[in-house]
């Protein structure tokens, strides 16, 4: 049977590990093209430069070939065709549809209406699973485990889709959770009661300074100016927090810094030059967690 | 029911609805999809009762429902009772159940998802918490409770 991946509750436990030890084998072997003669769609209603080159990149180094678009106003759904209409069409000529799109919602539709794996590379602010996969490889490759974590989560916790995927995959860990976000972006009340009914411990905070010294894991967001319906909020909230290389002086050791980018004022430019620093080998491993989700979704890496 | 009330107007084969909350009669009639059907109905809006206060009652004559068409009012109308009228008596009485998933009715209350934009039939699983029902949205993954479904 087919499977897609569209929102990081699709996969087990044991699926999400598969995948993390499936990106280390890309990680030190990166040229594998198994996948000759494939071809995949890559389907951006809605434009990303990140997250697209990094998917085409992953098809091309595991030697398929990709079709698709990077901008909706150039296709059929500019002139009102559906897009159970557009992915019924694109499904005829691939052997699998990676896509992102505004609406959300969309990509667990259209792996309804397709006959082949679908990737969803984020639906507006509900889903964007590889993204979650990559933060987690990140996190067991800088502390060597997932379990018994703090993991301090900083800004947008309220519109942030990365956060609260990275949550509920972490809920499968022993994790401990700091929220620190200013009142107008907490963490909704939906994942904290989730949290409460898997028992896990967290704790609420404004301040940033406050549990900087004893978490494993700050996780940076951006405040996303898109996001938000009310102008004045997003003035009033854009610049709540900024990380830089001093207020580092007495974090733990192993503690990394992880941000989904793009970045703005959240983490100054000094911070890169720190061993704490983490974020651009995060997005590299984008790549080795993406190849891992394609082969392990067409079947070429299967789960023992 | 009471038989002083059945005698309002008495069936003789058919379906009372009893205990609808009062503001939610067009609804069940909605959900029921009873607006086009030719038999007769009978609506009793803001009538006494002991229980909720003010309530509601339908009564289709000649119409038995299966279970699954008539779960579906549970969302609006949770405490309905459904009566069985076969030969002007009450042969079965039935409480409403909530179903585990629901198709079709009602809309997603966030304004982003894509049944929202597309012809696309609505989804929804369903949750009890307390006398509340909540309702994830299959799509878009997002909690509505029932009274934003409408």
């Amino acid at each position: 049977m087919k499977k897609s991946l569209i929102s990081i509750r699709d996969f087990t436990k044991e699926e999400i590990l598969h995948i993390l030890e499936t990106a280390k084998e890309f990680e030190q072997n990166p040229v594998q093209d198994f996948l000759t003669g494939k071809v995949i769609a890559s389907l951006f209603f809605e434009p990303s430069t990140r997250t697209r080159l990094s998917f085409e990149t992953a098809v091309n180094r595991l030697g398929a070939r990709v079709i698709g678009f990077s901008d909706a106003s150039n296709t059929s759904q500019s002139k009102g065709e559906t897009l159970k209409d557009t992915i019924k069409m694109v499904n005829n000529y691939v052997d699998m549809i990676i896509m992102r799109h505004p609406l959300e919602g969309s990509s667990r539709y259209a792996s309804e209406v397709a006959d082949v794996p679908v990737v969803n590379a984020g639906d507006g602010a509900n889903q964007h699973p590889s993204q979650t996969l990559l933060d987690l490889y990140s996190i067991l490759q800088t502390q060597g485990t997932l379990d018994g974590l703090t993991i301090n989560m900083v800004g947008d916790l309220k519109y942030g889709r990365t956060t609260h995927s990275l949550l509920q995959a972490m809920s499968h860990f022993k994790t401990k959770f700091v929220f620190t976000a200013p009142d107008e972006l907490k963490m909704p009340k939906e994942y904290k009661e989730f949290l409460d009914s898997k028992g896990i411990e967290y704790i609420e905070t404004a301040s940033l300074e406050e549990h900087l010294n004893n978490c494993d894991i700050l996780y940076m967001t951006r405040v996303q100016q898109e996001r938000f319906t009310d102008p004045i909020e997003y003035e009033r909230v854009k610049d709540c927090y900024s990380l830089d290389a001093e207020m580092l002086a007495n974090v733990k050791d192993n503690m990394k810094i992880l941000h989904p980018l793009p970045r703005v004022n959240e983490i100054s430019q000094d911070v890169d030059e720190t061993p704490y620093a983490y974020y651009f080998k995060q997005a590299e491993n984008g790549l080795y967690v993406r190849m891992a989700i394609i082969s392990y979704l067409l079947g070429h890496r299967p789960l023992r | 029911m009471s038989q002083k009330e059945l005698k309002v107007s008495a069936l003789e084969n058919g379906t009372v609805l009893d205990h609808i909350p009062a503001e939610n009669v067009y609804k069940a009639l909605e959900i029921l999809d009873l607006k086009d059907i030719e038999s007769q109905i009978t609506i009793g809006i803001n009538l006494v009762s002991k229980q909720h206060g003010k309530k509601g009652i339908i009564k289709i004559a000649d119409k038995f429902f299966e279970d699954d068409e008539l779960n579906k009012l549970s969302l609006i109308a949770p405490d309905a009772t459904v009566n069985v009228i076969r030969d002007f008596k009450v042969v079965e009485k039935k409480k409403l159940e909530i179903p585990k998933e629901i198709r079709g009715i009602g809309r997603c209350m966030n304004p982003k998802c894509v049944t929202n934009h597309q012809p696309i039939e609505t989804r929804f699983s369903t949750a009890k918490k307390g006398d509340k029902i909540s309702l994830l949205c299959h799509f878009c993954e997002k909690t509505t409770d029932s009274k934003g479904l409408f």
